[in-house]
């Protein structure tokens, strides 16, 4: 207990000083390398796992950006579309309505050429007509001598009144 | 590290009360059996012999008792068993070893005046008495040793006389007088020293396994046993989980480390010392447990100086190898103190380097040993007032065991605590001898 013997001290000297270097030798530091890898490799883990979720994040955002830039692009394009369609629309309006004004103007021309060509024709027929009423008339008239004398004297006064 | 101690409060708690209740029913009948057997053979012991003078029988003493169980002995006793271990001796004729049953035999049995105790002889050469060994024909026979312990008794007086002598000299009047009394202390000095070299007994060295020494022979064994079967499962199952047996003393381990060695040490210099710590904590711990099972034996190993001696002084060893330029400075010249206090601190600092794995021995026998004694007393209390009458034997039998539970419980925690208490300071040590300076 409290009294020192020199034969237990050599005994715990020698037993625990091999002790201890059996177990430092073959214990220890196998158990504390084995913990630390297994510390490591688990850190490691967590580290890669932690990566590859950021890897993750930024392959989603680079996916929605892309995609917003295709969406982007499809609006564009759609945009584009449409304005040449109007364009394309407005451009054949015009046109026709050119063509239309030209037809109109040139059928207006036409009618107005023929109704030209019309009024002289029935201006000739007018004539041609009058003078052949007139011809009938005047035949009618002067068939009599009476009137052919009256027509004279007519035309006598006439002549001297002026 | 709150989880770990939880764990570990856990699975102490449950296996300490199922092993500490089952124990003590069979410590209190096998305690009832024993003391039986006793007051038959006493009553044997009287009728044969009656009017020998063996007083020293007579009623039980509880100081032998308990002294008897927490010293280291040659022999292991098992209730009424013996298992002799092996007595080496290195004599002045040289080497020699046999068993201690040559000591332990009933017609062995043997008693010296002035010295309190068991005393067995082997033949006419060696004469043990409260375990220790001494000559028997070299030193003049029992009667030669009484003569010598009387001598011893002498010395004593003559030294208890000088310091009278020292107390007269100083209060002494005149330098004449005292010339006088230190002639006079010359002279009785000179007395008691011869009289101290007479009453030497002469002994040979004592190298023997001893009871204590064979609990700690078993413990190394059963650490190399364990941790090496340890380290087996860290090589083969390499970056996997722990399973049996390294995952009970993986928490342990990573505590040492983790809560120990790292915070005390600090993490550049911690490596270097969990190793050692890890053994030392394993080895109280080991030992206090093999010490708390009843009837094996009472191994006291953490609470034998000799052993927990040699503990301190590897961390001595340790410490002052390690210790850096700033650890010495601040030992022999603590920085920034004035030169007149120095001369009195650096005395202090210097003793404190021994002081501190003194304390750290001290502490460490005196815990493990109180607890040896304490359960020792309840005993001894079941076997005082047991004589008187049955009432009072059942009555403080069943108080006593329920106190021992108890303490069983405390000594449990107190294993484990003074295994972490030793640790940590060594760590605290070690640490304080590698620190570098910091301003």
């Amino acid at each position: 207990m409290l009294n020192i013997s020199l034969g237990t001290i050599i005994w715990t000297t020698v037993a625990f000083l091999i002790v201890l270097l059996i177990l430092k030798k073959m214990a220890w530091k196998p158990i504390l390398e084995g913990l630390k890898k297994r510390e490591e490799s688990i850190a490691g883990a967590l580290r890669t796992a932690e990566e590859a979720k950021e890897e993750m994040a930024a392959l989603k955002a680079s996916n929605e950006e892309l995609l917003t830039k295709a969406r982007a692009e499809r609006d564009t394009m759609l945009k584009e579309a449409r304005e040449a369609k109007d364009a394309i629309i407005a451009e054949a309006k015009s046109n026709a309505k050119l063509e239309g004004d030209k037809m109109v103007a040139q059928a207006k021309e036409t009618i107005k050429m023929e109704k030209v060509a019309a009024m002289n024709e029935l201006k000739k027929q007018v004539a041609a007509l009058s003078i052949e009423v007139a011809e009938k008339i005047v035949k009618e008239k002067l068939s009599e001598d009476s009137k052919q004398k009256e027509l004279v004297n007519n035309l006598i006064e006439e002549v001297t009144l002026n | 590290m709150a989880n770990k101690i939880n764990l570990l409060g856990s699975v102490l708690s449950k296996t300490t009360l199922v092993a500490a209740t089952a124990v003590f029913v069979f410590n209190f009948f096998g305690a009832h059996a024993q003391h039986g057997d006793e007051v038959v053979g006493h009553d044997d012991h009287n009728t044969a012999h009656h009017g020998e003078g063996e007083e020293s029988h007579e009623g039980f003493k509880p100081g032998e008792f308990i002294m008897h169980h927490v010293a280291d002995g040659h022999q292991m006793e098992w209730a009424n068993f013996q298992i002799p271990l092996p007595v080496m001796l290195w004599t002045d004729d040289g080497f020699t070893c046999f068993s201690s049953s040559n000591f332990y035999k009933e017609e062995n049995e043997a008693h010296v005046h002035g010295m309190e105790g068991h005393a067995f002889t082997m033949g006419n050469e060696y004469i043990m008495v409260n375990e220790v060994i001494y000559y028997l024909e070299k030193n003049g026979g029992i009667h030669g040793i009484e003569e010598k312990v009387k001598l011893a008794e002498e010395a004593d007086l003559l030294l208890k006389d000088i310091v009278n002598l020292e107390k007269k000299k100083v209060e002494a009047s005149s330098i004449e007088e005292q010339a006088i009394i230190a002639e006079e202390i010359a002279a009785v000095t000179k007395k008691e020293q011869e009289l101290r070299e007479a009453a030497g007994l002469a002994a040979p060295f004592d190298l023997s396994i001893t009871k204590n020494v064979w609990g700690l022979l078993f413990v190394m064994v059963l650490m190399v046993f364990i941790f090496v079967r340890i380290a087996k499962r860290y090589k083969n199952r390499e970056g996997q989980a722990p399973k049996g047996i390294q995952n009970l003393f993986e928490p342990l381990i990573l505590f040492v480390r983790d809560d120990i060695a790292l915070p005390s040490i600090g993490p550049a210099k911690a490596e270097k010392f969990t190793p050692f710590l890890l053994s030392v904590f394993f080895f109280i711990w080991f030992a206090n447990l093999l010490g708390l099972i009843p009837f094996l034996v009472g191994f006291n190993i953490a609470g034998t100086m000799s052993i927990t001696l040699v503990l301190a002084v590897v961390v001595f060893i340790i410490t002052t190898i390690n210790g850096n330029k700033n650890y010495w400075s601040h030992m022999l010249a603590v920085p920034g103190v004035p030169k007149w206090v120095l001369v009195l601190l650096t005395p202090i600092e210097i003793l404190q380097m021994f002081i501190k794995p003194t304390v750290l021995m001290i502490r460490l026998t005196a815990n493990i040993t109180a607890g040896h004694i304490i359960i020792l007393a309840f005993v001894s209390l079941i076997f005082l007032f047991g004589g008187n009458s049955e009432g009072a034997y059942w009555g403080v039998g069943v108080g006593s065991t329920v106190f021992m539970i108890f303490m069983y419980l405390i000594e449990f925690l107190v294993a484990f605590l003074q295994a972490y208490v030793f640790t940590l300071l060594a760590a605290i040590y070690f640490g304080a001898a590698v620190e570098e300076a910091h301003h």
